[in-house]
């Protein structure tokens, strides 16, 4: 199968068919409701089902049944959906389920608006759910990047037994760009055989399997946070990714920048070389875990001046940059999230403005 | 190199799928592209616009604040876009429903009528493929050849509609060499 034109939202439908995943449970929300109406027509072709739940609410707790069954599922929302699904996500991470979250993000807070965003960083990555849970969160910056990271998050979501996000924005799901599918189904699901509550009969073991998120007993609660502790700790370890862009070049600012915003932060970088202006641009594709070590590295380069984070939020990212960057030097912020994704030349001017301050 | 059109009409003029048919004979070409619509809450009032992107290497940045070319189907559109092209641009006027120029000298105004012309190919609803086709012959930005084989292949389906694309296709290519 050759490079064929997708908008990203059918691109992330059939990824996730590729992948072996044939129950989507969704509500529809712009900007991401394509991969509702392209799953309707799609899931039925190979056996699948797509189901339009009663609200994003109703979505969220189907997902847990199907998931503690130990089926392959998943849903996508944009950002007012994914509040209402908040509840839902604490309880399926509490009961250590493999479920696969899109959020196709839109501008918040309340309705907001229904361009593109990157204000639910936080939600989705710090919780949005209650208690100690985490989500590991991939951000793609194109077509073919996010079909790559539906692909990958269900076994990544099976491996930990814990749900995985995909974090996109507007314009991810409704532009198009050419993307390439393997030619085989990944259809060979992990053996859930220990924690699925998929029938006895069917296992044969005689154990039974018990799905639950309450643990009333302080002792069996703190082992139960500690256990889920130890799998965030694994994914700090194992799963960290991001791409590196111009960053071995005596750079005077480093761009920290992901998803959409992170490709105009690559043409500004491209210009401001143009005009003799080394810039380097660190893309984080995992933002839970974050990936601390790359940027305080990246930051710690001798030419290096300043940090800039540059995401369409007021300052959210910037904390982890902060965190990574542990005032070894100093950390700026700039972002836009009324929906008008910056240009490259205000970019390349939020840059120039550090480099003149000096800062 | 990188080169970027804009589309912009009003709802129905079949703006998203010229370009989406541009954006398709690029890739056959083996460019690198993006297609970009608009879906904010300006679609909801009827303006449509789509922006495709062509570049021989990866395309960074999606936003596209001066496009290199311009169709433009409807009078506000031009309005609208005509100052943001770059110097060198071609900008295509839809001459049936808009009777002014871009008012530029840097730029050149490829005035077609492209709705007569639909008419005369057999359907209205061809505007959009008069103005395409009249804007690649004269730009030399996908090759005409693969811009055919790309209609063919869009419309495989619907032969009645493809015959009469297909049609069209001439019209404006005409126009364009005229």
């Amino acid at each position: 199968m050759g490079k064929i034109l997708m908008k990203g939202n059918e691109a992330i439908g059939e990824a996730a068919i590729r992948a072996g995943c044939l129950n989507y449970f969704a509500y529809p929300i712009t900007p991401q409701s394509e991969v509702a109406e392209y799953l309707a027509k799609r899931m039925p072709e190979v056996g699948g089902v797509f189901l339009q739940g009663e609200s994003e609410v109703a979505v969220g707790y189907m997902l847990f049944g199907a998931a503690g069954a130990g089926e392959r599922v998943f849903t996508t929302s944009s950002s007012p959906g994914i509040s209402l699904m908040s509840e839902a996500i604490s309880y399926i991470a509490a009961a250590q389920l493999p479920v696969v979250f899109v959020n196709i993000m839109r501008g918040g807070p309340g309705l907001g608006g229904i361009l593109p965003s990157q204000g639910d960083y936080f939600q989705a990555t710090k919780g949005g759910g209650h208690g100690d849970y985490r989500l590991l969160v991939l951000a793609p910056a194109s077509v073919q990047e996010t079909a790559e990271m539906v692909m990958m998050a269900f076994p990544l979501a099976e491996k930990y037994r814990n749900p995985v996000m995909i974090l996109g924005d507007g314009l991810i799901g409704q532009m198009m760009e050419p993307v390439e599918f393997p030619d085989h189904l990944r259809t060979a699901p992990s053996d859930k055989s220990s924690w699925a509550t998929s029938g006895m009969a069917t296992r044969g073991s005689g154990r039974r399997n018990l799905v639950k998120s309450l643990f009333l007993d302080p002792d069996a609660l703190n082992n139960q946070n500690l256990l889920l502790k130890s799998k965030y700790d694994r994914m700090r370890c194992e799963e960290v990714r991001y791409e590196a862009y111009n960053l071995d070049g005596d750079y005077q600012v480093l761009i920290v920048s992901y998803g959409t915003m992170s490709r105009v932060c690559r043409t500004a970088v491209d210009n401001l070389k143009a005009q003799g202006m080394e810039v380097g641009l660190l893309r984080p594709q995992t933002l839970f875990p974050f990936p601390l070590e790359a940027v305080r590295t990246a930051a710690g380069r001798p030419s290096c001046k300043s940090v800039i984070s540059i995401e369409m939020s007021m300052g959210q990212m910037v904390e982890d940059v902060e965190r990574a960057v542990c005032g070894i030097r100093p950390v700026h912020w700039y972002g836009k999230c009324g929906g008008d994704v910056p240009t490259p030349e205000e970019v390349m001017e939020a840059v120039r403005d550090l480099m003149a301050d000096g800062r | 190199m990188q080169s970027e059109v804009k589309f912009a009409g009003f709802g129905g003029q079949g703006i998203l799928l010229s370009a989406k048919i541009l954006a398709h004979a690029a890739l056959d070409e083996g460019h690198e592209v993006v297609w970009i619509p608009s879906y904010g809450p300006e679609m909801r009032g009827g303006t449509a616009y789509c922006t495709v992107v062509i570049g021989d290497r990866p395309i960074g940045s999606p936003i596209i604040k001066n496009p290199m070319h311009l169709i433009a189907m409807n009078r506000p559109s031009l309005e609208k876009f005509a100052p943001t092209v770059r110097p060198g641009g071609i900008i295509l006027i839809n001459a049936n429903l808009i009777p002014i120029g871009s008012g530029r000298d840097d730029v050149t105004d490829l005035v077609v009528p492209v709705n007569d012309l639909a008419a005369t190919a057999g359907n209205l609803r061809a505007a959009n493929l008069v103005a395409l086709a009249a804007f690649v012959a004269r730009s030399g930005i996908v090759a005409f050849e693969t811009l055919r084989h790309c209609v063919a292949e869009e419309f495989a389906g619907k032969p009645g509609a493809l015959a009469v694309n297909l049609v069209a296709l001439e019209k404006g290519r005409e126009a364009a060499e005229g």
